[in-house]
């Protein structure tokens, strides 16, 4: 059967109609932006963040606008945030397999928009559809790595009707982006690194983990790329003496203080050198936990961990800087010296 | 009165042969003992591991070997053994193939104790402990209870408790999964519910072999009388059996070594359930045989299990889905030659 091109343009046009809520829009001209549902109704004022990394994203840009949190927050990360979000309530997750929102507690909350920040795959964009289109609520999804930063910040910012505020974050973001960039880019061996999680140290993130994606932004290699790409893993200890990574981060207490002590674990050249050190995690993790905008300060300190000839910074200055233009917060002195205390290794 | 040898699922073994299959075990144990402390992720070569044990090795050999691989292996035996103790004993007491060691809510009690613990960033020594804690609590409830309630079977009332209470804390666990931080406690917790081995150090050791012992010695001490809990309560009493006090010790005993094994290693499903079945395939449903061969197999089966989580892939794989993978076919297998028997 001789086909009609016209008619096969038209067909193509049509079929691309159909699948078109199904993909979400790209909002003018935002890259990693992804809206569902129906368009913005006027200036954004309340705002139901789907998970961890959006609530960072959306305090750090509109503090006021936030509903609620994801996850429950300890007082001492509390203690870090603008006292108007400390006693705002938690709705749980969203999406994932943990979800814990229903839809009536969504719509009681008569948002203006959902946000959700993170991985953008089949899954996250099913959900967005089906809760955007269940709820008649804007849902936008939006790109999280940690390269984008800058840009989510603008995108997000555009969205929320704040734009002065997110030129001024997006602009530190640049910073630490093309800072790392430029070491990253550099040739020669470059530091094996270990992203020790939990308590006993012994859960990591394989390359490509969104939890780990710091340590190859800023130069390293993740000791863990080489058995594979994907998710979090649980490692032996015998991998590790295998291994024998440069540098050991850690942003659980109680592990630091196990290895430090536990004789196993000072076997290893990164313990015995002084190279493993307690990151912080106060508000939210610097390095990951959750893996959001809150990434970008830990970048920096890596950064220049991994890569000899970096301009050094004063981490007093900078954390307090950070701290106060991103959180809202100037970190009083006894803060700043329990922030920084484990950078010093051990 | 039943004969107590050769139930429905045992298969005629004479006694000659009983050795013959206790020195198989007890083999097979070794062997996998010596292939387990000869493989994992640090290349060492069969002559390197073997100059660790003379004392004339590197270093990095010997910390490899003695202060990693051995503590695995011997923690792996030990919980293998006190899981399918557990099970054959709660197997006899319940009169019931179905039984396992968290029938009476041990591994849900401990599940919670370890989220818990998880949830509020204790160290790893404290989710331990709490783990411990919790399971003996769980089974300690479940038998208040059963004390509690005077006018139905026992044993039944016992098994309806357990399945209670586990199920409260099941949805404690759940519970916990919804605070937890979604980006560290989640998945930490997700994996301490998979089981797994590789948080095994030298420093565990003591203190389990202590509980596992504590758990294994009235179970042996008390084999003989035992059986008679195979029969209804009324020929039990009749040949002269404190059958309440009997099924206490056993309880205490099994729940003793449950949360001990439990734990130090996450949830491990399967081998509780049907290593006592294989044992009982070997030798016979006669405690004072089912019991070793049980403990011997046990141990055995979670030591292949366990090296080949730590060594099939460059990760650790999750022990509890593994034990379903090997233990599934191997099971199969010995019910179809058993029943052939």
């Amino acid at each position: 059967m001789p086909q009609n091109p016209h008619r096969r343009a038209f067909l193509r046009t049509v079929a691309s109609l159909a699948f078109l809520p199904l993909l979400g829009r790209a909002q003018g001209g935002a890259r990693l932006t992804r809206l569902f549902g129906p368009p913005l109704r006027g200036p954004v004022r309340r705002v139901f963040v789907a998970g961890p990394p959006a609530a960072v994203m959306a305090y750090v840009l509109a503090p006021e606008k936030l509903l609620g949190w994801p996850t429950r927050l300890g007082q001492e990360a509390l203690a870090y945030l603008l006292p108007e979000v400390r006693g705002l309530p938690v709705y749980g997750r969203l999406v994932g397999s943990s979800a814990t929102v229903s839809v009536e507690t969504l719509l009681a909350q008569k948002p203006d928009l959902i946000l959700d920040v993170g991985t953008v795959d089949a899954t996250y964009l099913s959900a967005a559809e089906r809760i955007s289109s269940q709820t008649g609520i804007p849902y936008a999804l939006v790109d999280g790595r940690l390269t984008e930063s800058a840009e989510q910040l603008l995108e997000v910012g555009q969205l929320l009707g704040v734009e002065d505020r997110a030129r001024r974050l997006a602009a530190y973001a640049r910073v630490a982006l093309a800072e790392a960039a430029r070491y990253r880019a550099r040739s020669g061996p470059k530091p094996k690194v270990y992203l020790a999680r939990t308590a006993s140290g012994l859960e990591t993130g394989l390359g490509g983990s969104i939890n780990v994606e710091v340590i190859e932004v800023a130069g390293g290699v993740n000791v863990t790329a080489a058995a594979g790409r994907g998710g979090l893993t649980r490692v032996s200890f015998e991998q590790l003496l295998a291994w024998q990574p440069d540098l050991i981060l850690t942003q659980d207490a109680s592990f630091f203080q196990l290895a430090r002590q536990d004789p196993l674990w000072r076997r290893l050249k990164a313990v015995q050198t002084g190279q493993l050190y307690l990151v912080p995690s106060l508000p939210f993790g610097w390095l990951d936990g959750p893996p959001g905008v809150n990434r970008l300060l830990g970048l920096r300190w890596l950064v220049r961990r991994l890569n000899a000839g970096v301009e050094p910074l004063d981490w007093r200055v900078e954390t307090w800087l950070f701290y106060r233009l991103f959180y809202g917060l100037e970190p009083s002195a006894q803060q700043l010296e329990a922030l920084l205390a484990g950078l010093q290794g051990g | 009165m039943r004969p107590l040898a050769q139930g429905s699922w045992g298969f005629p073994v004479g006694k000659r042969s009983h050795g013959v299959i206790f020195a198989f075990l007890l083999l097979l144990l070794l062997v996998a003992g010596v292939w387990a402390l000869a493989v994992g992720q640090y290349a060492l070569s069969l002559r390197e591991v073997g100059e660790v044990f003379l004392g004339r090795s590197t270093e990095t050999a010997q910390v490899v070997i003695l202060g990693v691989r051995l503590p695995r292996v011997l923690a792996a035996a030990l919980v293998g053994a006190a899981l399918a103790l557990a099970g054959a004993a709660y197997q006899t007491l319940f009169r019931n193939p179905l039984a396992a060691p968290d029938v009476l809510g041990a591994s849900a009690g401990a599940g919670f104790g370890a989220s818990l613990a998880i949830l509020l960033s204790l160290p790893l020594l404290l989710v331990q402990w709490m783990a411990f804690l919790g399971g003996l609590l769980a089974v300690g409830l479940v038998y208040l209870v059963a004390r509690m309630v005077r006018r139905h079977d026992p044993v039944l009332v016992l098994v309806l408790s357990g399945v209670a209470v586990g199920t409260l804390f099941s949805s404690g666990i759940s519970l916990v999964k919804v605070l937890a931080d979604p980006s560290v406690q989640l998945p930490s917790l997700t994996f301490w519910l998979m089981g797994g081995l590789n948080g095994v150090n030298a420093q565990v050791l003591p203190p389990l072999a202590a509980l596992v012992a504590l758990g294994a010695l009235p179970l042996f001490l008390l084999r003989w009388r035992l059986n008679l809990l195979s029969l209804p309560d009324e020929e039990a009493l009749a040949l002269g059996a404190n059958v309440a006090a009997l099924r206490a010790g056993v309880v205490a005993s099994a729940t003793l070594m449950t949360a001990a094994a439990v734990s130090v290693t996450g949830i491990i499903g399967w081998v509780g359930l049907v290593v006592p079945h294989a044992a009982r395939l070997l030798v016979g449903p006669e405690l004072s045989r089912l019991l070793p061969a049980s403990a011997l197999l046990g141990g055995g089966f979670l030591l292949v299990a366990d090296t080949l989580a730590r060594t099939l892939a460059a990760m650790e794989i999750p022990l509890g889905i593994l034990t379903a993978l090997v233990g599934v076919p191997a099971f199969l297998f010995l019910l179809a030659r058993g029943g052939r028997g």
